[in-house]
């Protein structure tokens, strides 16, 4: 019967959100370890996440509506206000900067006529900044709903504005604008792999038959390749896989962390796109290694775009006998791969954090003991490893120990693939054996006019000078495999300052001296910007690291005060010369503070201001 | 008496049973670490850091390392004190805690771990969080702006209530708890005055209403005696579902 509408305590969905909605369930189930990705879906459909949408979610799933909002507003890609019908998100890593980001970002805002952040009047358009997009080596960069537009020149700037304004369809815009360049510079026993899919495989079930030792002769190899794990922190592979397939309980986990999100960084991009085969066919080692049933490749947000070729490759795999049951005729070795797509957070990287984001929470790092080895993804035994890590296992399995570790340094074997990127004649990707000099690198790079090159992202080290003789190794600079390249006319304050707002953007917000730390360390940074700073803040600056390295939960608020500090003792001269000229300096401006009572009284005389 | 295992705690002997942490096993000994986040009926959560000591060489929290891992802890040192002081600085200038004003003055831990570690400024610039009370439950006021996000109250109302009433949302200083209603407000959930949640806020977000000065100032738990001797009251022990 037609009536006024009762009072109902939710809002109506209407049908386009319904619709959105069903699909993501019926393609992701109704488990509440489900709900970022299927936020996530319901998102592409709608281009937001309505409060109604959000009540169905979590009704759907069974997830309090409090826990749906504190997901939503935990990642950067979610929202849950309007966004336009074309989503422009500029990449704002150092070298998108470096080669003129800000300077597009402002031309493209006029030309549309909004403010960054802001939705355009008419709804059709929004710009957006997040950290890095993984295409430093053709910055600037940005994603129009999703999909890369590298090298942006005015030119190409300005066709992007004419093609929104024109509400061109993204199928109908030129190809040229999406087209992303691998930029391979230097290949080794990786690159160069022609490794067919199973080959690696039919190696390893070999080696074990011939042994009698099953799977366990794989992790033989890997421990005695001494392959350490490339995302960073270079834990020995072959112990956390032993570890893990000790655990009495199943099914066992595979994860590859392929949420590379450290500043600088992209190799892991040329990996998934071009060598996605020699990726899966680690990770399927590493599930035959632990006995492991499930897994789960985590595809960082910025990468979506990437998503359907990955898809389409493990459906070949499947077809192929090489993932789903009895791969490759073995009775008992089944394994098959998901791939979870993340929503735009750094500290995602984090392993444990990962796994919770896995689950559909928010991406916090856990408490351990106990170690994910032991309890995983949704309580299982899991192993996360890089990338690239299963990449060089899948090359151990097919070559052996020897091989391997006839390549690199004492320690770590192997080679490594290194994401060059800033001030250099040919950014992109390469790969060293272990122990290449920083100076070499810079060499073959076109980058010899270097004053510092930030290896490993702002959670690595910035390095002056005199620090070219190092070497990427794990016995000198352990780095996930970036180098931005700083020639001479770059100030380094300003790198460091753009690094502590990263940070302070990116805690997760679980412990107190990461979470707090973080924002007091970008307050100073700014006042030294200002030129309001003092020899008193630079010290509390190294002060506030000390407690942020000694006391944060994980690795995120360990690193957050690095750039701060390696500047501070390599390029102080970069800081000292915006130092105030007094020994104190109040940290608010007392005129700036009388501006509403100007405002109120229409007031903006000689009078109304305190003397300078 | 059969022989416990024990660790050193500054160099006294603390015994533990198996499955307890540094922390729990030192205040069921009457040892005081100083803590925020941790609650003698709850999981330890390890976000507040607080209780961060050096556990044979190496910082950890106290409330997270099970004792068996430990054989020597220092906790009460001057480098760790002056640790825990500038995180508690840090918490005081992150949120709004004007003590003379706050009804929980007296029952608040922050407030007395910070007279214990003699905290005598926030000594960062204050952050001032502008964010509305909810004063929507008949019997509960909530004040988001005192929150030290250590998430008990999230923590009892799931485990000990079953209600999730409340949840954390965004990240870094955005963080902030919020409340499981269409609406966001406690009115408009199953919130009961009676719920473990609405007993175990450490600080004073959330408060009774009509309550207010009941017991006055002066004669209040911390202001009887420091947090540092009421170690025992700490001890671990088994959640009460509800206040009696």
């Amino acid at each position: 019967m037609e009536g006024p509408a009762a009072p109902s305590a939710t809002l109506p969905l209407d049908d386009a959100a319904a619709t959105a909605l069903e699909r993501a369930l019926a393609r992701w189930g109704r488990e509440p370890v489900r709900l970022l990705q299927v936020l996530r879906e319901v998102q592409e459909a709608l281009g937001w996440l309505p409060p109604p949408a959000l009540t169905a979610v979590s009704r759907a799933l069974g997830v309090p509506l409090a826990q749906v909002r504190g997901v939503v507003a935990f990642y950067s890609f979610l929202h849950a206000e309007p966004r336009g019908e074309y989503r422009l998100l500029f990449s704002d890593d150092v070298p998108d900067r470096m080669a003129g980001s800000g300077q597009r970002l402002a031309e493209m805002c006029e030309r549309l006529w909004l403010e960054p952040g802001k939705l355009s009047e008419d709804g059709l358009v929004s710009v957006e900044r997040t950290p890095a997009l993984g295409l430093c080596d053709q910055a600037p960069a940005l994603l129009v709903n999703g999909r890369p537009v590298t090298r942006l020149t005015a030119a190409r700037a300005g066709q992007v504005c004419e093609l929104v304004l024109a509400r061109v369809p993204l199928e109908a815009w030129p190809a040229d604008l999406f087209e992303v360049e691998d930029h391979v510079r230097r290949r080794d026993v990786l690159l160069g792999d022609d490794t067919r899919p199973g080959e690696a495989l039919d190696a390893a079930f070999a080696r074990g038959d011939a042994a009698g030792l099953g799977p366990q002769s794989l992790l033989d190899e890997i421990k005695a390749a001494r392959l350490l794990g490339r995302g960073g922190a270079g834990f020995t592979t072959g112990v956390k896989w032993e570890s893990c397939s000790r655990q009495p309980v199943t099914p066992r986990v595979v994860v590859c962390n392929a949420d590379e999100g450290e500043p600088g960084t992209f190799k892991d991009r040329l990996l998934l796109r071009r060598h996605f085969d020699l990726v899966v066919e680690g990770m399927t080692l590493a599930a035959w290694a632990i006995g492991a049933t499930l897994g789960f490749v985590y595809l960082r947000g910025e990468y979506r775009w990437l998503l359907d070729s990955l898809e389409a490759t493990l459906a070949r795999r499947r077809e192929a006998g090489l993932l789903g049951r009895s791969i490759r005729g073995r009775p008992g070795f089944d394994f098959d791969i998901e791939i979870h797509v993340g929503a735009g957070s750094y500290v995602c990287g984090e392993a444990s954090a990962l796994v919770e984001s896995l689950e559909g929470k928010r991406g916090i790092p856990r408490n351990r003991p106990p170690r994910l080895a032991e309890v995983g993804y949704r309580g299982l035994p899991t192993i996360v490893n890089n990338v690239e890590s299963y990449c060089a296992a899948a090359l151990i399995a097919r070559h052996g120990a020897d091989w391997f570790k006839s390549r690199g340094t004492a320690r770590s074997s192997g080679t490594k693939l290194l994401s060059v990127s800033g001030d250099c004649a040919r950014p992109g990707i390469y790969e060293y054996p272990f122990g290449v000099a920083v100076r070499e690198v810079l060499a073959d790079c076109g980058g010899e006019g270097a004053i510092a090159v930030q290896a490993g992202g702002p959670s690595g080290a910035c390095l002056g000078q005199d620090e070219f003789g190092r070497r990427v190794a794990f016995e000198d600079i352990e780095t996930g495999g970036a180098l931005v390249v700083f020639g001479p006319e770059r100030d380094m304050f300003e790198v460091a300052r753009h690094y502590a707002h990263f940070f302070a953007e990116e805690s997760c917000g679980f412990c107190t001296p990461c979470r707090v730390g973080t924002s007091l360390l970008k307050t100073l940074v700014d006042k030294v910007a200002e030129g309001k700073g003092t020899p008193r803040d630079l010290a509390e600056i190294e002060r506030l690291g000390g407690v942020l390295r000694t006391a944060s939960h994980c690795g995120l608020g360990e690193s957050a005060p690095r750039p701060l500090i390696d500047t501070l003792r390599r390029f102080r001269p970069a800081w000292e010369r915006r130092l105030g000229s007094s020994s104190m300096e109040p940290s608010f401006d007392l005129d700036g503070a009388l501006a509403r009572a100007r405002r109120m009284t229409g007031r903006d005389d000689e009078g109304a201001h305190l003397p300078p | 008496m059969s022989a416990r295992p024990t660790f050193l705690l500054d160099g006294v002997e603390v015994p533990f049973d198996p499955g307890q942490s540094v922390m729990q096993a030192a205040l069921a000994a009457g040892r005081h670490i100083p803590h925020l986040c941790y609650h003698p009926e709850f999981k330890p959560h390890g976000s507040c850091k607080v209780c961060t000591a050096r556990v044979d060489g190496r910082m950890m929290t106290s409330c997270t390392v099970p004792a068996e891992m430990a054989t020597e802890v220092e906790s009460d040192t001057e480098e760790l004190n002056d640790l825990r002081r500038t995180l508690v600085q840090m918490l005081f200038a992150e949120g709004n805690h004007f003590c003379p004003s706050c009804e929980q003055s007296g029952n608040c831990l922050l407030q007395a771990l910070g007279y214990d570690l003699g905290v005598m400024t926030a000594g960062f610039r204050h952050l001032f969080p502008d964010r509305p009370v909810d004063a929507s439950h008949p019997e509960i006021l909530l004040d988001f702006n005192r929150c030290i996000l250590c998430e008990l109250c999230v923590r009892a109302s799931r485990e000990v209530d079953g209600k999730d009433v409340f949840a954390l949302a965004g990240r870094g200083i955005e963080k902030h708890l919020v409340v499981n209603a269409e609406s966001g407000r406690l009115g408009d959930t199953n919130a009961a005055a009676a719920d473990k949640a609405m007993s175990v806020c450490p600080v004073g977000v959330i408060l009774r209403k009509r309550e207010g000065f009941h017991v006055p100032i002066g004669e209040r738990r911390f202001d009887r005696s420091p947090v540092s001797d009421q170690a025992s009251d700490f001890a671990p022990r088994k959640p009460e579902a509800t206040r009696g």
